[in-house]
């Protein structure tokens, strides 16, 4: 089979190792192999969700079948029936480590987004005239380390590529972001991050232990035999394994549901370590409390990494907080997300607020991130399907939406050389693409239907009435019911607040008089930037007026994920 | 049915999409304005010429249709959610399509007069008639909703861009209070597609048509969200009857249009009110009596007093909107304004008509009522309703293009700087004169048609009602004579002396067709009547 997720990883790796042994002086070769780079991975992710979109009718019928059947462990055959274009190759058998990925209807569209936001952040980055060389070459180590996330169905490997992923965001931080505050914010940024995976990464290590302990007991080893038999697991399979599938599959036999965890009676090894693990990767996507570092990592950043990292790596911290801890913690998702959903409200809300108190242009989006990704994790929260479908489409539509406010705040930054939005104003006269384009993004924003953020908050506060109903929330004697709708109720608030902000922001910069006097070199766009907007905003609109054409992989993609959390 | 596809794509599909394509190929055109123009036009023409065809394919198949729609298409749309792409158009819808059809070409004409951003501007009325058709084409809530809103973005830009002086109050106005109104539609429709798997269908749904089967037969003892199901209709239908009432408008929620309309440009203003407000109408009889004949009639009482139902609320908001609207403009000193007022003031007929339909719609569906005499009351409000929202959207584009062609030439809106224009613009004064009389409700002009027809169905009805609205009518011939006297007769405004005042040939060949039309349908009304008649017949008789 044609290795297409390796190439999609291991492309832009040699290609930025080579860019390195590139003349410094040669831009117009280092910017056409990192543009060349960009686009063969953005063919490849592009042929891989087309594929994907190809075999959806079959895949469905499979998971309905597999569904019926009602047999032991079947939500992890289901989960292994729709994951596509699979390589796995020994890499520590010792240690159960392997390296093994493949794309599911969840990770699809995040691989086409990730293609997406690579070749705009090749282009944007075209006049970057200092250290051209190194800065393209850490950033295609950026992409494929954010493809390596995506794709991992490995958890080890999933480490390695998401701190893969941090190292060289420092240093383009550090190196090339606004001078004022990139030291600080690269510096946040990661010890943020770091400390999140470190408490993830411990729960993973307990996880597998625990799983372990699981497949060499006599109930454990009937399942593992007969999923190996089944070829769910590989015939190699050793019952200690960072193998997403196996730790599916101990989840599904009740491994992490023993009572009389850490000598506790009450308590279960999913009770105690689900909110590490989904706060730990949730800190990635923003999750109040832990959001803080968000906004100034996106303002220091230049364009290209705000664009990638608003765009995509925000979406990394959902994608791993669903994958591990929600998927492989289901039971832990019931007790912990009843809460945990008051922080994505605080997210939502509290996040539009105070987007609509700045006046840095760049930090108006910067929150408005933290409070479009709260919408993710409220998505995961209501443990439906309609929440959930929500969830994953708003993740796709946010990515691409925050990457083009992302290029239209960097193509007015760097033509105006401020931020300040107050002293800017008529630039729609200049730049009437970018303004275009910016009002497409916004409208995508306050979620206006016939754009992508309708398809996806729509489904989002219908998953959560519908949770409504049976969701509880017990803190000692205390019972909470029904409060999911009211939290819709009052996320709906931080829509209303979006909408004036977005119609602010946009009336300030781009309506009303233009000031040739402040802003002599304020031109049109160059051919670069119109690529860039083009290819940001048309996705929004093609989700938004034919949804149908990622909405039933997404559903697919949770299938599995529903399955084992029993709703 | 239908199935012979344009192009591979079904009639209706083809309908929504086309204005949608022309608008992207003017976006794509080099920036040549009398090009722009000229594609603008020769598009929005065959896409008019379209909708005529459809019209008339639709009159001429009715006949073979047995209940249901005509041209319906259902595809998958939403799946995960369950929304579906079904279209399909009745007589109603059939005759809204017409209406849109017509004049959108026609403002695309009058809009030869703008000479900044062109190619935006056309493209923003091409981009509005997706949204137009859209909503009248649409048999699934979440399309319906999303064709509705849809329509908001380009108008708003419209009024932003291209309007008077005050531009920016009055579309910030406007979109906030649509936007507004329709979140609680927003919440709607996800209450009513998720209580469908409460009824006997048993799954959530979207579809309009399922929805109209199912929805209402949902009575006591099932619970939704922990709260009754009557808590759940009531709430649904506050949301969709106050996104509905603020688009028609009705009485109080009219604040925004007299600003809106009077800082539109001609274009914007004669969509505006010639067919967008037609949405908010259509909204009801489409979704709101349908779906919620219980509540319509359910008895409330003011804490203890009284005792009514939201049917007779609506009729009264009704009246308080013809009476008042009328009032309302006989004040005005700005051209526009008055127009404005004078939509208030005919939209209140329309929602009087619904208001009969309602009322009967909802009692022959929860008490069985059977009285034929009723029915036919009630089939007459509809029918005069309909009409009504025709005749309107008519006589108000024509209004709105002859207030902005005196704009246009004077560049003041102001009636008391005006004065017997007749003298220098004979033409323009007697086209006036013939617009004003059409939505006075002359007999012989199409205003007459629909205000006969509702009056005489909502008299059995809402009599005391009905005899304080008539007396509405009496302030619209007073309000509109004093607009005709104010720019036409008095002495001349010797300021206007070295003006050109007499209308362009442009905008004569503007109104032309408006005027036809009114003409024709005051004469025979029977050409569109006999189509819609047959659709409300069957919508309120099939519950018999």
């Amino acid at each position: 089979m044609f290795p297409i997720l390796s190439l999609i990883i291991f492309i832009p790796i040699v290609a930025g190792v080579a860019l390195l042994f590139f003349d410094a002086e040669n831009k117009v070769a280092i910017r056409t192999v990192a543009l060349m780079t960009a686009f063969v991975v953005l063919a490849l992710s592009a042929a891989s969700y087309w594929g994907y979109l190809q075999s959806l009718e079959t895949v469905s019928n499979d998971l309905t079948t597999l569904e019926q059947s009602g047999d032991a462990g079947y939500a992890t055959a289901m989960f292994k029936r729709q994951l596509a274009l699979e390589e796995y190759y020994e890499w520590l058998p010792g240690l159960g480590i392997a390296y093994h990925v493949g794309v599911d209807g969840l990770s699809a569209p995040m691989v086409l987004l990730t293609g997406m936001v690579c070749v705009t952040g090749v282009l944007i980055s075209w006049r970057i005239e200092e250290q051209l060389r190194e800065f393209m070459s850490f950033f295609l180590f950026l992409v494929a380390g954010v493809y390596g996330v995506f794709v991992s169905i490995d958890l080890f490997l999933l480490f390695f590529f998401y701190e893969l992923a941090l190292f060289p965001m420092y240093i383009l931080i550090a190196g090339w972001g606004w001078v004022q505050l990139r030291q600080y914010a690269a510096m946040k940024l990661t010890i943020y991050i770091l400390v999140g995976s470190v408490f993830a990464l411990i729960g993973v290590i307990a996880m597998v232990i625990v799983a372990n302990s699981f497949f060499t007991s006599p109930d454990g080893m009937v399942l593992f035999q007969s999923a190996i038999a089944n070829g769910i697991l590989p015939e190699s399979a050793n019952p200690f394994s960072f193998n997403i599938v196996q730790l599916m599959l101990a989840a599904e036999g009740g491994a992490f549901n023993v009572a009389g965890y850490a000598g506790i009676e009450t308590l279960t090894f999913a009770k105690l370590w689900f909110p590490f693990i989904f706060i730990g990767f949730g800190v990635l996507a923003g999750i109040f409390p832990f959001h803080n570092w968000s906004p100034d990592g996106h303002v220091a950043a230049p364009t290209a990494v705000s664009m990638i990292h608003a765009g995509v790596l925000m979406k990394l911290g959902a994608f791993a907080a669903l994958r591990v801890g929600v998927q492989l913690l289901p039971s832990g998702a019931h007790v912990h997300l009843p809460w945990i959903i008051f922080l994505t409200l605080i997210n939502v809300v509290l996040g539009a607020f105070i987007a609509f108190r700045q006046r840095d242009f760049k930090y108006v989006i910067g929150f408005s991130s933290v409070s479009h990704m709260g919408l993710v994790s409220m998505g995961w929260a209501s443990m439906n399907m309609l929440g959930m479908v929500g969830a994953g489409m708003q993740m796709f539509s946010h990515g691409a939406m925050t990457a083009l406010f992302f290029g239209c705040v960097g193509m007015v930054y760097d033509r105006a050389h401020t931020r300040d939005i107050p002293s800017l104003g008529g630039f729609i006269q200049k730049m009437p693409l970018v303004g275009l384009a910016f009002i497409v993004g916004g409208l995508t924003s306050m979620g206006m239907p016939g754009f992508s953020g309708f398809i996806a908050e729509y489904p989002i506060f219908m998953g959560l009435f519908q949770a409504s109903e049976t969701i509880t929330l017990t803190i000692g004697s205390f019972t909470l019911s029904n409060y999911y709708s009211v939290v819709a109720l009052i996320a709906v608030i931080g829509i209303i607040i979006t909408a004036a902000y977005v119609l602010r922001v946009t009336h300030q910069v781009f309506f009303g008089k233009f000031n040739a006097e402040l802003y002599p070199d304020v031109g049109n766009i160059r051919w670069t930037d119109r690529i860039i907007l083009l290819l940001l905003a048309v996705p929004l609109l093609v989700i938004g007026l034919y949804p149908n054409i990622m909405a039933p992989m997404v559903e697919i993609g949770l299938r599995p994920v529903l399955a084992i959390l029993g709703g | 049915m239908f199935t012979v596809p344009i192009l591979g794509i079904d009639y209706l599909t083809f309908l929504i999409l086309a204005p949608g394509l022309a608008g992207l190929l003017l976006l794509l055109l080099p920036n040549n304005d009398n090009l722009l123009r000229a594609v603008a036009l020769a598009a929005s023409t065959a896409i008019g010429a379209y909708a005529v065809f459809l019209f008339y394919a639709y009159v001429g198949q009715a006949g073979n249709l047995n209940g249901g729609y005509l041209f319906e298409v259902s595809y998958p749309w939403f799946s995960p959610i369950g929304a579906n792409w079904h279209l399909g158009i009745d007589g109603i819808s059939a005759a809204m399509i017409l209406l849109t059809g017509i004049l959108v070409p026609l403002s695309v004409l009058v809009s030869f007069e703008i000479h900044e951003g062109v190619k935006m501007h056309m493209a923003l009325l091409l981009f509005f008639e997706i949204g137009l058709f859209g909503v009248f084409a649409s048999l699934d809530l979440v399309i319906f909703f999303l064709f509705y809103e849809l329509s908001l973005v380009p108008i708003f830009f419209l009024i932003k861009e291209w309007g008077g002086a005050n531009r920016q109050y009055a579309s910030t106005k406007f979109f906030l209070y649509s936007m507004g109104g329709t979140l609680g539609m927003l919440l709607a429709t996800q209450l009513i597609g998720w209580s469908m798997s409460l009824t006997e269908l048993g799954v959530p749904s979207f579809d309009i048509v399922q929805i109209t089967q199912y929805f209402p037969a949902l009575r006591e003892g099932q619970t939704l969200l922990g709260q009754p199901v009557e808590v759940i209709k009531a709430l649904a239908f506050t949301g969709f009857f106050i996104a509905f009432c603020i688009k028609v408008p009705v009485w109080p929620f009219h604040t925004w249009l007299p600003d809106a309309h009077s800082e539109a440009p001609t274009a914007g203003s004669m969509l505006l009110a010639g067919v967008m407000l037609k949405l908010g109408a259509y909204g009801f009889l489409r979704l709101v009596i349908p779906f919620f004949p219980d509540v319509w009639v359910r008895p409330l009482s003011f804490f203890g007093v009284g005792n009514f139902n939201a049917a007779t609320i609506f009729a009264v908001l009704a009246m308080l909107g013809i009476v008042l609207g009328a009032f309302a403009a006989f004040a005005q000193t700005d051209i526009k304004r008055l127009v404005a007022y004078s939509s208030v003031n005919h939209m209140g007929f329309v929602a009087l008509g619904l208001a009969v339909t309602a009322y009967w719609y909802g009692r022959s569906y929860t008490e069985g009522v059977t009285n034929p005499e009723l029915l036919q009351s009630a089939i007459i409000a509809t029918n005069g309703a309909v009409m009504q929202m025709f005749n309107h959207g008519l006589s108000s584009a024509g209004m709105f293009l002859l207030a902005g062609a005196i704009y246009h030439k004077t560049h003041t809106r102001d009636l008391t700087q005006y004065g017997g224009f007749w003298v220098k613009a004979p033409i323009y004064g007697a086209i006036f004169i013939f617009t004003s009389m059409a939505s006075l409700g002359l007999p012989g002009l199409n205003g007459f048609i629909g205000e006969f027809l509702v009056v005489r169905g909502a008299f059995s009805v809402f009599t005391w009602i009905t005899v304080i609205s008539m007396l509405g009518l009496l302030f619209t011939g007073a309000y509109i004579l004093k607009g005709i006297r104010a720019v036409l007769h008095g002495p001349f405004n010797m300021h206007w002396k070295d003006y050109d005042l007499e209308i362009d040939r442009r905008e004569l060949i503007a109104i032309a067709p408006l005027m036809v039309l009114m003409l024709v349908t005051g004469l025979v009304p029977n050409w569109i009547l006999t189509t819609i008649n047959e659709s409300v017949t069957r919508m309120l008789s099939g519950l018999l």
